[in-house]
């Protein structure tokens, strides 16, 4: 869930309720201008069946619009969302309305037309958007993109509950209960270290921990929670180089023993590989939206009723998860931006984003606080009953992304050139001194952060 | 009869004419776009200012370029190697075959080099896949260690090179069929004559005679190795630590993945001097080499 660090959806919720309450009963008034044609590039959702939910709610718009819309889901794999983007961006030619993860607004900033007005509508009606959020498509002053209707997950824990009971003693049911019930002394004592212990009891049980530690997204989103969780950074919020830390050496030093207790194969993941390991038993925990549990739940049904989704661990300075939040922005070369922007006041709309919760079966984090409460599908999805309770976010966690906290446009850099992960690597597998890892580091820093 | 006007009865105006396509082909798909990257590099990374070679300057200074460096060299030279060493004795085998058992060898011979590379390096991700490898599977049924294909520094250069191998060493094997079969039988029959062995007549018959074809195929296969691109995209990504990033695939990372195009630009004319040289050497040794067998 995307929201400011150190304020917790209730707290938001707390602070907008009153305003939102009022806007949340406005209808959706179409504009002037829509008709013709919409193309949209969208990206290939992860939870089976999704997509086809999505295509109906479109169509059923344009229907009702007279547009003409087509849709083309672009897989996220092999980064085919951003190299589409490339290549409309520099042709000048493509869909009218693409998705955009978090790094890709300020890559194309220059090539999307600001949609203030959107957005101010959408924020009038609903309530404002989440602080992280935000922060990636209101640049240089004017909104880049309005908030997708999908695929805006966060890196929870997914964890095997019964083997984290049998072999590590901790039952993650009674810490992340699926209720408003967290002890909160409890979830305390859930940190990096806890976890790291857990993992030395699975691993000796041939049940390890896994998390990518390679050049794909998953290893940059959950290496973002944990540094963050210390306290490191590669770049800091005013654009300086910052990687020679203790901060840095202490994450360093945790993922020096976390690492070998994890497979060796961690280096070579995609983003599809923890999916793929968890489902098949092997494994005891990974960070993941619900996307494995609901693949899980199709194919491997006795793996997906004991997976349990729960707070990411805390370290020295907080507790993080890392947080992609999806845009959908108008391409200066669309010919048809005015029903572009009624599509996207259109799928901010509450019972759009609903639809699209409960299709995804939870996967879906709404980006407008207010939505949170409009669906139980967190509560009611199972088996294993109550397993995605916490995947939306509950307690103490602060959202974070990769890059973090350095500016956005920064931020997207070191994210797409894999730094923390190859940093990571070398340490834990190329076995460099943290010194000369950091050294190196800082070399490709400079790189990104050159005019 | 209608007459033909009197420029296209000129038979170099008619050569020209059909080679208009060509160099459209050309200038279209090679000459703009070379010169459009040359461009680019030139400028800043907002791509709004002429800063000269600045991007080449700063490249020089980063520790990943120069791994690059001496990673694709490593890459194209093994791999060429023994691409034409596996193409060669292969030629030989099939050469050696009655010709009408031929056909289907050559056939099959072929079908690594003929699969879309993307396609073909899918399947061998599967079999090298990180944690459920099919080889390794296979491998542990006979008691042996699992390796760790795509992991581990050494093996994940290894794995793409065995890959690119496989791919290239057909085109190796096709040139030096051909090339075999146009050396005269006549040669080898006086070689035996005169009571040569099959070492001599390898090193003193045909090596000679396929010696320009060599080296118009291993300067091909420089280049195109060189450039390789899908098969480090679809297998390893660059990984692990970076280690089997190439030319391509590391222009790739940093121009369109990490949106800096002009030094991405600068990234992959960095071998252009380098085979120009190269092609330039081998060019004019073959053009010697021609001009006094004629």
């Amino acid at each position: 869930m995307a929201l400011t660090a150190g304020r917790t959806r209730r707290n938001v919720l707390k602070a907008i309720g009153a305003s939102a309450a009022g806007a949340l009963a406005a209808p959706y008034v179409k504009t002037a201008g829509s008709a013709g044609r919409l193309r949209l590039g969208v990206i290939d959702h992860w939870v089976p069946g999704t997509n086809e939910v999505l295509q109906r709610i479109l169509a059923r718009w344009g229907e009702a619009n007279n547009v003409e819309v087509t849709i083309d889901f672009i897989t996220t794999i092999g980064n085919k969302l951003l190299l589409t983007a490339q290549a409309e961006s520099r042709a000048g030619s493509g869909h009218d309305i693409y998705a955009l993860e978090f790094h890709m607004v300020p890559m194309f900033k220059h090539r999307l037309i600001a949609v203030d007005d959107v957005v101010e509508d959408i924020v009038a009606a609903h309530g404002p958007i989440a602080g992280l959020s935000r922060q990636a498509a209101f640049l240089d002053g004017a909104w880049r993109g309005g908030p997708a209707p999908a695929m805006n997950a966060s890196a929870a824990t997914v964890a095997r509950r019964d083997l984290f009971l049998e072999h590590a003693g901790i039952d993650l049911t009674e810490l992340f209960p699926a209720s408003d019930t967290r002890d909160s002394a409890k979830v305390d004592r859930w940190d990096w270290e806890a976890f790291g212990n857990a993992a030395v009891a699975l691993h000796a049980a041939d049940r390890p921990v896994g998390a990518a530690i390679s050049p794909v997204t998953d290893s940059s989103a959950w290496l973002a929670q944990l540094f963050a969780s210390y306290g490191a950074a590669m770049v800091n919020e005013q654009g300086e180089i910052d990687a020679d830390s203790d901060a840095v050496r202490e994450a360093l030093e945790y993922l020096t023993r976390l690492a070998k207790v994890m497979p060796d194969s961690v280096y070579a993941w995609d983003d599809a590989s923890n999916n793929r390991w968890i489902i098949s038993g092997t494994g005891s925990a990974i960070f993941n939206p619900p996307s494995a549990w609901a693949v899980a739940k199709r194919d491997s049904p006795d793996v997906a009723r004991h997976l349990w989704h729960c707070d990411v661990p805390r370290g020295p300075a907080g507790r993080f998860r890392a947080f992609n939040s999806i845009f959908w922005g108008i391409w200066d070369f669309s010919e048809n931006q005015s029903a572009a922007r009624d599509l996207l006041r259109y799928v901010a709309e509450p019972e759009v984003v609903v639809a699209m919760l409960e299709a995804s079966q939870g996967y879906d984090l709404p980006l407008i606080a207010s939505h949170y409460d409009r669906t139980t599908v967190w509560a009611e999805a199972g088996p294993p009953a109550g397993g995605l309770y916490n995947y939306a976010l509950r307690g103490d966690e602060r959202t974070v992304t990769d890059g973090y906290p350095a500016p956005p446009e920064i931020a997207a850099r070191i994210s797409m050139q894999r730094i923390v992960p190859n940093l990571v690597a070398r340490v834990t597998q190329g076995g460099e001194t943290f010194d000369d890892a950091i050294g190196w580091a800082e070399n490709e820093l400079e790189g990104v952060l050159r005019g | 009869m209608r007459v033909l006007p009197p420029l296209l009865r000129r038979k170099p105006a008619v050569a020209v004419l059909m080679c208009v396509p060509l160099f459209a082909l050309i200038l279209g798909l090679v000459a703009y776009p070379f010169f459009h990257a040359l461009f680019l590099a030139t400028l800043n990374k907002a791509e709004t200012a002429f800063v000269g070679l600045d991007n080449f300057t700063f490249l020089f200074g980063r520790q990943t370029f120069w791994m690059v460096v001496r990673q694709s060299l490593l890459f194209a030279l093994v791999a060429v190697v023994f691409k034409a060493l596996i193409g060669l004795a292969a030629a030989h085998a099939i050469n050696t075959i009655p010709t009408k058992g031929q056909r289907k060898w050559r056939g099959m011979m072929l079908i690594p080099w003929v699969i879309p590379p993307a396609l073909s390096t899918l399947g061998w991700w599967w079999l090298f896949e990180p944690t459920y490898s099919a080889i390794n599977w296979g491998l542990t049924k006979f008691a042996m260690p699992a390796v760790p294909w795509l992991s581990d520094t050494f093996w994940a250069r290894f794995s793409i090179i065995l890959v690119n191998v496989w791919v290239g060493a057909p085109f190796f094997l096709i040139m030096y069929l051909a090339a075999l079969k146009s050396i005269p039988g006549e040669l080898y029959e006086a070689a035996e004559m005169d009571g040569a062995g099959p070492w001599q007549k390898f090193f003193y018959i045909t090596l000679p005679m396929i010696r320009n074809i060599i080296a118009i195929t291993t300067l091909f296969s420089i280049i195109v190795t060189l450039a390789n691109f899908d098969i480090v995209r679809v297998l390893t990504q660059g990984g692990p630590l970076n280690t089997t990033h190439l030319f391509a695939t590391y222009a790739f990372r940093v121009g369109i993945e990490s949106g800096d195009i002009p030094l991405g630009a600068s990234v992959s004319l960095f071998m252009f001097p380098m085979l120009a040289i190269l092609a330039f050497i081998i060019l004019r040794n073959v053009r010697r080499r021609a001009a006094s067998l004629a």
